[in-house]
């Protein structure tokens, strides 16, 4: 007997929709071999995992923080990757945001009005775009691979970001540690809903909504989906094929900026030689697992950033590495991945005794 | 084991042909051949009888079974039920090497030849033994100059012309001396004239007591060389004939199960009238190294004439049609509409100038694979003024209804409504896509290849439409590689030669002969010379 994987005739809908549950079964499955294996309970192990971070007001809310940039940063990602542009930069995206975000508050820390904040955001953005453009245009200009070159802008930007804050954005007053100066409060993203959460929060998900209806409804979403389903057919409808990978490169990027920049507004308050636990790469495993939908990637977002918040939690109190969060996360994708191949096929088992079929070209 | 075995079909047809047949011994019995793709049955309890030295057509629709028969019968696919004997005795065919010890060989429609390697190296790979290079190199000699396909054995692959590749795979065949050589479309790359070539060389075969099985759309030479025929629709044998004592409308309608309309170019003469397109010294240089270079095309499309351009695969048709549509730019002077300059313009300029558009392939150019077919309608009308985008947002209710509109008009069937394009059969999404174009009512229409690949009902219902459509008033432009086809709707014909274009003739005055002399290079050396 053997399995085989016969092609449907048309995408499954219910595949679509259950893949993403199969692939987090099949993960929770993996993570409870691995805790029985490691010597502890594995039910204690899940539970502490993926279901105390949510039964406690503060590790909701650390939840809620994780999940923001998580989400912001994987709607970009969505778009380069339904339109085939291989964006694996998002990390040095975030980072270069964050330090064009700083700007202002680092190196102009009087300029304090309501413009501020408004003004640090959209330099985020820019700051991320531009990044961004630079493996985009590499590819249109030179056909390079944008995997390569925007992978390997990401350790120029940690690099960037370590220098600044060890060099020239050094805290004046700061005994010397590599850390920038404390943002001003006019620089500092707000507390909303009674400090649950910071602004950055809710404008993130109006943003995941407004891609959402963008994706769906406008040519601008047909276009992208169909570059990245058929590229000829795109250019036989008269799509630019250069035109989108630098468009949807510098939407990821400046989505990812922002989030850098908000991260560091909000949550950090600075710039530190690290700000990212390694959010613009644990993006692409949310955008998978979302579906490339930006409404998915939302609750994508929430389950990514309970497995930092849960990685913390079962070391602490089972003394686990806190690695077991990156061994989850990287099972994640791979079972992600590996279901959807059920939405174009269906597993069929056979039983007859059957000599696999030669190519019929000699 | 007696022919009557093979006599399933309905016998008021092969009473003749069997006594035709009568005198040959039996080759190949395969008799309740059955094989199953996942919910779809390729084929379904096939009987099929194969005597020594006869041309025996497998006829059939696409997808109604014939490439999974004989893929059986060369062993790349195993029958889920059935048996096949050889010679009287029971074989089973568990892959191409075991078929070929057997004595049976297959000329592929598309070649795998490596075209780095010269021609014996070629040979030598598909050998089991091919001994020493140099005496190969004269057994290739010897047998192709016999058989009248001569080669050179020293030449390398890729200097050589489509047809002489055909010849080195059918060399390649004789070598290992097979009693039936199956041969899938064979001519469908071929000049007329090296089609003739061709069929001397299959009579010499059959004569010499080699059974052939050949597969082919061309109904017309399925009559002419063909001695017995077997056709297939739906996976099932419906009918056996004598393919001399049918006629090829006959012929079509077993392979349709049902009547094909044939065509009509209306009344009288075309009413010509002004020029819509032109091609003045159309030059483009060739992509990539397997690309072709266009050279010097001239062209006049005037409104109400469907102008057809032959030629054979590969020699630039893809790159013209690119040039015309916008989607390969070139200097603005080389490609006019209605007069405008607009070489360098876009597609979507050229669509809003009432130009519409069908590439060749369906699937990944003309439609995208996994959209529906509402989906689709927008990649090519999104800019046409058919109210399916406002304000920047796509109107999937006025998509759904001309998706309505174009299946009922162009009959194209569908399991359920508004499905992915890639579920669709090849010509029923031929049909939408040809309909998406002409529901626009297009001043230029510009096809390629628009029946390539399509069963007779489909093809009839498109060639019809695109006659309909230039006596309408429009100017219609038809790339294709199916003579029949040109000769039943132009009104002109050029032929296109290894990116050179020959002046566009009247229809009534070309033969076949001299598109063939045209195809073969005529065309090269006229445009040389313009």
């Amino acid at each position: 007997m053997r399995l085989e994987l016969v092609k449907r005739k048309e995408h499954s809908q219910a595949m679509a929709l259950l893949s993403p549950l199969i692939a987090v079964t099949l993960t929770a499955l993996s993570a409870a071999i691995i805790f029985s294996i490691t010597g502890h309970n594995p039910l204690v192990g899940l539970y502490k995992f993926f279901i105390e971070p949510l039964t406690q007001q503060w590790s909701l809310e650390a939840t809620i923080d994780k999940a923001t940039p998580l989400i912001l940063i994987g709607c970009g990602l969505a778009v380069c990757y339904l339109s085939n542009n291989w964006n694996i930069g998002a990390e040095g995206q975030f980072v270069v945001g964050a330090l064009f975000g700083s700007v202002l508050p680092v190196l102009f820390p009087s300029f304090e009005n309501a413009a501020t904040l408004p003004l640090m955001l959209l330099f985020g953005a820019i700051g991320g775009a531009l990044w961004a453009l630079i493996p985009a245009l590499l590819k249109t200009r030179f056909n390079t691979n944008e995997i390569l070159t925007s992978l390997m802008l990401v350790y120029v930007a940690g690099l960037l970001l370590d220098y600044l804050v060890r060099g020239p954005w050094r805290d004046p007053g700061g005994y010397n540690f590599p850390e920038s100066r404390i943002f001003s409060d006019a620089a500092t993203l707000p507390e909303v809903f009674g400090g649950m959460m910071s602004l950055a929060a809710p404008i993130t998900i109006a943003i995941a909504v407004i891609l959402a209806v963008v994706l769906a409804k406008t040519l601008k979403g047909f276009e992208i989906r169909v570059m990245g389903e058929s590229p000829r057919a795109g250019s036989f409808a008269g799509f630019s094929a250069k035109g989108l990978t630098l468009f949807s490169f510098a939407l990821a990027g400046a989505l990812a900026g922002l989030a850098g920049t908000m991260e560091v507004s909000g949550a950090l308050n600075q710039l530190l030689p690290s700000i990212s636990p390694g959010y613009g790469f644990t993006a692409i495993i949310v955008a998978f697992l979302g579906r490339l939908n930006p409404i998915g990637i939302i609750i994508a977002g929430f389950v990514l950033a309970l497995s930092y918040i849960g990685g913390e939690g079962v070391q602490s109190a089972m003394g686990v590495s806190n690695e077991i969060a990156s061994v989850i996360q990287g099972l994640l994708l791979f079972f992600v991945l590996a279901c959807d191949t059920l939405i174009l096929y269906r597993i069929r088992m056979v039983t007859k005794r059957s000599t696999s079929a030669e190519a019929s070209h000699v | 084991m007696g022919d009557n075995v093979a006599e399933t079909g309905s016998p008021d047809h092969d009473g003749n042909a069997s006594t035709h047949r009568s005198d040959r011994e039996t080759l190949l019995n395969a008799s309740g051949l059955t094989k199953r793709f996942g919910d779809i049955l390729a084929n379904d309890n096939v009987d099929l009888v194969l005597n020594k030295g006869e041309i025996h057509a497998l006829l059939g629709e696409n997808g109604a079974g014939k490439s999974t028969l004989v893929k059986m019968f060369y062993g790349s696919l195993d029958p889920d039920a059935g048996e096949i004997s050889w010679n009287g005795r029971k074989v089973s065919i568990n892959n191409p090497a075991a078929a070929r010890e057997l004595g049976i060989g297959m000329v592929f429609q598309h070649f795998s030849l490596f075209e780095a390697l010269t021609v014996v190296e070629n040979i030598a790979l598909a050998l089991p033994n091919p001994g020493k290079m140099q005496d190969l190199a004269k057994r290739v000699e010897t047998v192709s100059r016999d058989y009248g396909l001569p080669l050179s054995p020293g030449d390398i692959v890729a200097d050589l012309p489509v047809g002489i590749r055909q010849r080195i795979e059918i060399v390649r065949c004789l070598l290992q001396e097979p009693q039936l050589i199956i041969m899938d479309e064979p001519t469908s790359v071929l000049t007329p004239q090296e089609a003739d070539q061709l069929f001397v060389t299959l009579q010499r075969l059959a004569n010499e007591g080699c059974a052939v099985l050949y597969i082919s759309h061309r109904l017309e030479e399925v009559k002419r060389i063909c001695h017995h025929a077997t056709i297939l629709r739906h996976g099932k044998v419906v009918r056996e004939c004598d393919p001399t004592k049918e006629t090829a409308a006959s012929l079509a309608s077993m392979m349709v199960g049902a009547d094909v309309a044939s065509v009509s170019s209306g009344e009288g003469e075309a009413q010509v009238g002004q020029t819509r397109l032109t091609l003045q010294k159309l030059n483009a240089a060739a992509a990539t190294p397997f690309a072709t270079a266009l050279n010097g095309v001239s062209l006049d499309l005037k409104a109400g004439e469907v102008v057809a351009i032959a030629g054979v695969a590969g020699n630039g048709q893809g790159e013209l049609f690119d040039a015309i549509s916008g989607e390969m730019r070139v200097s603005p002077d080389m490609v006019l509409l209605d007069g405008t300059p607009c070489g360098n313009k876009s597609i979507t300029w050229r669509r809003k100038q009432n130009a519409a558009f069908v590439p060749e392939e369906r699937l990944g150019h003309g439609a995208v694979p996994g959209m529906k077919l509402s989906q689709n309608i927008v990649l090519t009308r999104h800019s046409t003024g058919d109210r399916l985008v406002g304000g920047g947002f796509v109107s999937n209710a006025e998509a759904g209804n001309l998706e309505q509109r174009i299946k009922k008009a162009f009959d194209v069937r569908m399991s359920h409504d508004d499905p992915e394009a890639r579920s669709l059969s090849g010509g029923n999404l031929q049909k939408f896509v040809v309909g998406r174009e002409l529901d626009r009512e297009p001043g230029i229409l510009v096809v390629n290849q628009p029946t390539w690949g399509v069963d007779a009902g489909a093809a009839a219902l498109i060639r019809q439409a695109l006659i309909d459509l230039a006596r309408s008033g429009s100017a219609v432009l038809v790339i294709s590689q199916d003579l029949d086809e040109i000769f039943e709707i132009a009104d002109r014909i050029a032929v296109i030669s290894r990116g050179f274009l020959s002046a566009a003739e009247p229809a009534a005055q070309m033969t076949r002969e001299r598109v063939g002399l045209l195809m073969a290079g005529g065309a090269e050396t006229q445009g040389e010379v313009a």
